[in-house]
């Protein structure tokens, strides 16, 4: 039974929930991800393993609410069972030491950055974490980031905490710094592919956690289908991490929006109808 | 015992001889073949309900008496799990319904599922005494199995196999497709202590997400995995053998042997200009949305593309599944695309004079070769280039070659490629030392068992695409080699 244990805001749109699910918390590696379904009539959407405790036998997801599925799981209460949960799925993150890394996160994409981080950090890494969003309010997991960094700078679009601007002025700054050996980034698409563009002019290995629709999770369907390095790979069995200097970001910005209004017209309705 | 000897016998029971002389042969070859009652083209092709609508009791009485009950009954040897057919259609031709589906059910333990589904014009029926030597349309063999085994469903009847004392030994399958399905219900048999893991909330593998409602309904399978429930046969869902816990965490916990039956699962594509486009999906996305999703049911979460000109890329099973699903939510214009013709196509014969009666357009001896879309990346045209066919490739059938400068446009709204699956890789990456094939199969031996001796295989995973039958067959099978393989251990 995977029956939520607590549950948390971050902020008005992004709740971080732990969930029960034993088996799942002690297989998990950093960079895995469940597919959770809603009921006999819901969807199965992809959500990153944010942390997770073996003893408690807990795993922690942490959900921006963006359309049905997202409202649907985050307006379940302590105690309630979420129908289906099936994973840990994708490739792990490799994890080694490779000298200084610097992470780049925007919006809910810190939450599946935080372990990656913690990775990282404990195999002996430098660790600078950038983090973005739109501004204060919309930040999440600073605490838990900075304790597995060893810098964390902070933008925002508005200014309204850190340094006004976006995410790739935060790693320009650290890269024309220092020398960086790795970059790691996950966020929006858009994001994910100026902070690819970023470190490609300074020529630093980079990887990015992409976040297409997905079906079944398994590589049974082809949905989450990108273009890589010009073959076309299946982001939730090859994935979800890629060399972002090779994904092509506007296929796969094209892709995401394949249901944008049915999508749109499903939470209009769902939304009326509480 | 001698198989043949074993028939002689069973045919000259005095029931059997009695009915033989009831009917001169020479009457019952004159006999015309039944037809399947079937819901009108029209009606069909706009709705999702089951398009054979069965036999009743009179016309199963009827087509069974056209069977010869022949001395040497060739029709077995074309079914690859050996149902005693002769037999259970005598039963059938004297009204004893519940008597036929026990005896094909002594061998095959979805018989509702395989009337509906098998190629019979390429197995029993292919080797049906009236084929071969009459050159006259078979025995209905596929409907009469249907009839017998609906008939036991709706009886509320249904025979629970007799089960051995229980031995407590764990047995595990990974997967709950039809091979698995097979395999369990020989297992529960034998006493064991069955436990199948599948990936997905469903139980039935390609059985429920595959095959359409308007085929193979999913009541009907239902009804099979409750009874393997009521064997005792426990069903884990959200369970990703390899992921979830390891082969080797499984058999910490105590489980002794293991039956592989992951399937074929993963789609190919052309790897053509455009084929990422949105609009543009496999067979198995389209038909897991639809069938496993319910997203063209109203207020179920999942959404699905449709519109008003659908192209499917394929000539197989999952092809027609795929554009009769299409009609049927709507499309105006359904159409095949195949690169060979209609003689070479390797959908079962009963679905390809389906989808022409329902209207769908047959693009025969043509193929895309690239797909263009609008501004927000939706495909609107796919260009086609006919073909020709010249010699015989490795598959036996005549090689398709491309007519240069006959590309043509042609408007299409969603494209759905049905052009084959791979082996499922999950498990034989997980697996440290499974030895797989360069296709990506897992190589058995004649016992299904693998190159890790605890762990058996068999379906999809092993044969690449195959049928259902098959796939049972190897399920039988591998209960049969391990069930051999752990009481040797456990002698020892
Ligand atoms: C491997 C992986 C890991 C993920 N991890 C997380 C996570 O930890 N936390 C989290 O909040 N989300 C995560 N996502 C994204 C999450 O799956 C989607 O937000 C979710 O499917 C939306 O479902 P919905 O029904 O709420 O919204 P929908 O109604 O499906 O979508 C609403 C809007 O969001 C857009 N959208 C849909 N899917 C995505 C997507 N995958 N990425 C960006 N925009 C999308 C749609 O175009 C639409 O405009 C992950 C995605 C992947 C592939
Ligand atoms: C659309 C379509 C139509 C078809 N029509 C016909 C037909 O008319 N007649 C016919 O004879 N054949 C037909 N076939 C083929 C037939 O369905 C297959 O040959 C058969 O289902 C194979 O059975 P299987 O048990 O090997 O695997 P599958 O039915 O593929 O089942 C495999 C199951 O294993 C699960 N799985 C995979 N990996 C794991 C894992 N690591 N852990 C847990 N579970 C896992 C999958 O989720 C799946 O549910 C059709 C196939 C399709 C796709
Ligand atoms: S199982 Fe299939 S091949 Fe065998 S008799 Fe039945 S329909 Fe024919
Ligand atoms: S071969 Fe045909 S006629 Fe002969 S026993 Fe089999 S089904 Fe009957
Ligand atoms: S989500 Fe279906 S193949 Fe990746």
């Amino acid at each position: 039974m995977n029956n939520i244990v607590s549950k948390e805001h971050f902020s008005e749109n992004v709740v971080k929930l732990v969930v029960h699910a034993p088996e799942i918390a002690k297989s998990r590696k950093p960079g895995h991800f469940v597919m959770i379904k809603i009921g006999k009539k819901g969807e199965r959407i992809p959500l990153t393993i944010a942390g997770a405790d073996i003893k408690a036998g807990t795993i922690d997801l942490v959900i921006q609410i963006v359309g049905v599925t997202s409202h649907k799981l985050t307006a379940l209460n302590v105690g309630d069972e979420i129908t289906d949960l099936a994973g840990p799925l994708g490739q792990a993150t490799h994890i080694e030491k490779v000298g200084t890394v610097l992470a780049a996160g925007g919006g809910v994409g810190t939450a599946p950055l935080l372990p990656i981080v913690e990775g990282f950090k404990k195999a002996g890494n430098r660790v600078i974490t950038v983090l973005a969003a739109r501004n204060k309010d919309l930040l999440i997991l600073e605490d838990q980031i900075r304790k597995y960094s060893d810098e964390v700078i902070i933008m925002t679009d508005d200014g309204s905490y850190g340094t006004k601007g976006l995410v790739t002025h935060g790693m320009e700054e650290v890269i024309k710094r220092e020398k960086v050996d790795l970059a790691i980034t996950i966020g929006p698409a858009v994001m994910m592919k100026f902070a690819a563009l970023t470190t490609k002019k300074f020529n630093i290995k980079t990887l990015a956690s992409l976040n297409t629709i997905m079906v079944d999770g398994t590589g049974m369907c082809g949905a989450c289908r990108i273009t890589v390095g010009g073959k076309t790979k299946f982001v939730c069995v090859d994935g979800p991490e890629f060399d972002a200097h090779q994904v092509d970001f506007d296929e796969m910005l094209m892709r995401l929006s394949a249901y944008r209004e049915e999508e749109a017209v499903a939470y209009e309705k769902h939304m009326a109808s509480l | 015992m001698d198989l043949k000897k074993f028939y002689k016998e069973q045919r000259a029971q005095e029931w059997r001889a009695d009915i033989r002389k009831d009917i001169k042969t020479k009457e019952r070859v004159s006999m015309t073949r039944t037809k399947m009652l079937e819901q009108d083209p029209n009606i069909r092709n706009k709705n999702g309900l089951e398009v054979n609508l069965g036999l009743t009791e009179k016309l199963a009485m009827e087509e069974a008496r056209r069977c010869i009950d022949c001395p040497d009954p060739t029709c077995i040897s074309g079914c690859p799990v050996n149902i005693y057919i002769p037999k259970f259609i005598k039963k059938i031709e004297i009204g004893d319904f519940l008597g036929a589906a026990r005896i094909i059910k002594e061998t095959n333990s979805l018989p509702a599922v395989c009337g509906r589904v098998c190629p019979q014009e390429k197995q029993c029926e292919a080797n049906c005494f009236y084929t071969i030597k009459l050159g006259q349309p078979p025995v209905a063999i596929g409907f009469l199995e249907r009839f017998a085994a609906d008939y036991e469903q709706n009886s509320g009847k249904m025979a629970v196999p007799d089960i051995a004392e229980s031995n407590g030994i764990k047995v595990a399958a990974v997967g709950s497709g039809p091979a698995s399905l097979a395999w369990a219900t020989d297992m529960a048999r034998l006493g064991y202590d069955v436990t199948v893991f599948e990936a997905l909330h469903e139980i039935g593998g390609v059985l429920k997400y595959g095959i359409p409602d308007f085929r193979l309904p999913n009541s009907v399978v239902d009804v099979e995995i409750d009874n393997l429930r009521t064997m005792g046969v426990k069903f884990v869902t959200n369970f990703v053998v390899g992921r979830t816990a390891s082969i080797d965490d499984l058999r910490e916990q105590g489980f002794e042997a293991f039956f592989v039956a992951s399937g074929a699962g993963l789609p190919r594509f052309m790897n053509i200009p455009g084929e990422n486009f949105n609009g543009i999906f496999s067979s198995n996305e389209f038909l897991t949305r639809i069938n496993l999703m319910g997203a063209a049911k109203e207020d179920y979460d999942t959404p699905v593309s449709l519109g008003k000109n659908i192209a499917v890329i394929g000539g197989g099973n999952t092809a027609m599944d795929s554009v009769r699903m299409s009609k049927r939510l709507g499309a105006e214009r359904a159409m095949i695309v195949y690169r060979r013709t209609r003689a070479e196509m390797p959908a079962r014969l009963e679905e390809v004079q389906h989808a022409i009666e329902e209207e769908i357009e047959f693009l025969n001896l043509t193929s895309p070769i690239e797909y263009l879309a609008n501004e927000k990346g939706k495909v609107t045209h796919m260009i086609l280039q006919k073909m020709e066919l010249g010699e015989p490739d490795d598959s036996g059938r005549r090689r398709p070659i491309p007519i240069e400068g006959s590309e043509y446009k042609v408007p299409v709204d969603v494209v759905i490629v049905a052009v084959g699956v791979s082996p499922n890789p999950l498990i034989p990456a997980s697996v440290k030392g499974l030895k797989t094939t360069k296709w990506g199969t897992i190589i058995v031996n004649d016992d299904f068992q693998t190159s890790i001796e605890d762990i058996f295989a068999g379906g999809d995973i092993v044969r690449g695409g195959a049928t259902v039958i098959l796939a049972m067959g190897d399920g039988r099978d591998a209960a049969t080699g391990m069930d051999e393989y752990i009481q040797n251990k456990i002698k020892k």
